[in-house]
């Protein structure tokens, strides 16, 4: 045991209110983040909470912040963090949300921007109705082709600054969605849409500091569909639609 | 909490602070700015005074501080316009490290130019 | 505030961002070729005054201004002040007075015969 080389984690433990709490985990080859935390709830405190599920780079829920940054810890090498170093390896749970306990934060509010953007499908076909013809070459299908991979794991609204500053702001999750739905020809609710995420507490909000495109794991650009939104609901607003 | 916040730490934030603090720094400027020239409502003499004033070894910087500040936020607002209104290419984001060129150069010409 | 005014706010200030792209370009130009000779007052207004084509110039720059810079301060004054709603519209609004005022005195101050 004591040729095994050590890493020296810090967790939060509490609420809002709480502490960094250390401890030492054994270093192991290919070692994730998710590896550390596992090992600290199996092996040193039982009562740590936290939130996996794939554990391999699917689903999201492993999101957590890791020394600074959000992340994937399932999909995060020890190594690329800490490089050579002992650590510290500090873990705390994703900002911007409030925290449930230790490394789980609560979700609800994130979802529910999801809802007041209008980032939900609104049919117009019946089963009556003959397939859709979308080509995957139209411009409109590749927009949302960039952005569809999204699958709410919160990191990139974890990530920003202006969420932080504006309790109201979307975020960029929630308009990434719906700018996917914008580009989507067989959606019947464009007007809405776009109603929803124009103003201060929406598209208009964001400043482009690109913390969210720099941030994803999986390497969706929500700047660039906010940029899209922008430009339509200043079209939509001319228009007297917005 | 007291956990590390590290996602500030690349160049889209750094270009937002940029622009905002210039942004802010000219805007408290501009009045002061409009006043001075306002001065010459009462003729040239109060003008050349104001002038004389400038000459001064610390409004050269000051001024030099001005010019620097507004070729800051013009660059970082070319970029802006850039990345909102142009369809999203990867270049797009190498647009920061135009900016700060072209800034540092306008700096450079107004300070050998000038001083 | 409507939605829709505040999209109409976002593209205002877009659009006189652009319009001031050009006018400041042209204005730093200016200035370091003025600067270049070293001036006085007298050669400065010699220049200026009576001269129609530079005073519509800079009226379009300083009215560009009163629109750009009042929208700009209000994400400073949401995000950084925490001062929203009336209170930061009506301190705006008369930021944007002050500087339309203010510009175009010294407009006139400089240009008019």
């Amino acid at each position: 045991m004591s040729d095994t080389p050590m890493i020296q984690v810090r967790v939060w433990r509490g609420t809002e209110e709480g502490e960094l709490r250390a401890y030492e985990v054994p270093r192991r080859p290919s070692q994730t983040v998710l590896d550390v935390v596992t090992y600290i709830q199996r092996e040193l405190d039982e009562t740590l909470s936290y939130r996996f599920a794939c554990r391999v780079g699917m689903c999201g829920s492993c999101a957590m912040n890791v020394n600074g940054v959000a992340r994937w810890t399932c999909r995060t090498h020890v190594d690329k963090v800490l490089g050579g170093a002992k650590g510290p390896l500090e873990l705390a749970p994703l900002r911007n949300m409030p925290v449930v306990k230790d490394l789980v934060c609560d979700m609800r509010g994130f979802f529910d921007k999801w809802a007041k953007a209008r980032g939900y499908f609104e049919p117009t076909a019946t089963r009556r109705d003959d397939f859709a013809r979308v080509s995957p070459e139209s411009k409109q299908r590749r927009l949302a082709e960039a952005g569809i991979e999204c699958i709410g794991c919160g990191v990139c609204y974890a990530s920003c600054d202006v969420v932080t500053w504006r309790p109201d702001y979307l975020g960029p999750a929630a308009l990434n969605r719906a700018w996917t739905l914008v580009n989507d020809p067989r959606d019947g609710a464009q007007r809405a849409r776009l109603q929803a995420v124009a103003g201060d507490g929406g598209c208009h909000a964001c400043h482009t500091h690109v913390s969210c495109t720099e941030r994803c794991p999986k390497g969706i650009a929500p700047t660039a569909s906010i940029a899209g939104l922008k430009r339509a609901t200043a079209m939509a607003a001319l228009k007297g639609d917005v | 909490m007291n956990a590390r916040v590290r996602t500030r730490e690349h160049p889209g934030y750094w270009a937002f602070v940029v622009h905002r603090i210039s942004g802010i720094l000219l805007v408290l400027f501009l009045p002061f700015h409009f006043w001075a020239l306002g001065q010459a409502l009462t003729g040239a003499a109060r003008l050349d005074e104001f002038l004389h004033w400038t000459a001064h070894p610390l409004a050269k910087v000051a001024e030099w501080g001005l010019v620097v500040l507004l070729a800051a936020h013009f660059t970082g607002g070319v970029r802006l316009l850039v990345l909102e209104f142009l369809p999203w290419r990867e270049w797009q984001r190498a647009l920061l490290a135009t900016a700060t060129v072209v800034t540092a150069g306008v700096g450079l010409l107004f300070l050998v130019d000038v001083l | 505030m409507s939605v829709r005014t505040e999209t109409l706010l976002w593209l205002a200030q877009r659009l006189s961002a652009m319009l001031l792209g050009v006018f400041v370009l042209v204005h730093l130009v200016t200035i370091l070729y003025a600067m270049h000779g070293g001036l006085t007052a007298q050669e400065i207004l010699s220049r200026t005054q009576g001269n129609i084509g530079w005073a519509i110039f800079y009226v379009l720059f300083v009215l560009a201004i009163a629109v750009h810079a009042p929208i700009g301060l209000r994400n400073v004054l949401t995000e950084w002040l925490h001062v929203r709603g009336r209170a930061a519209d009506v301190l705006l609004t008369t930021l944007a007075v002050i500087l339309s005022v203010w510009g175009l005195r010294a407009v006139w101050a400089v240009f008019a015969q």
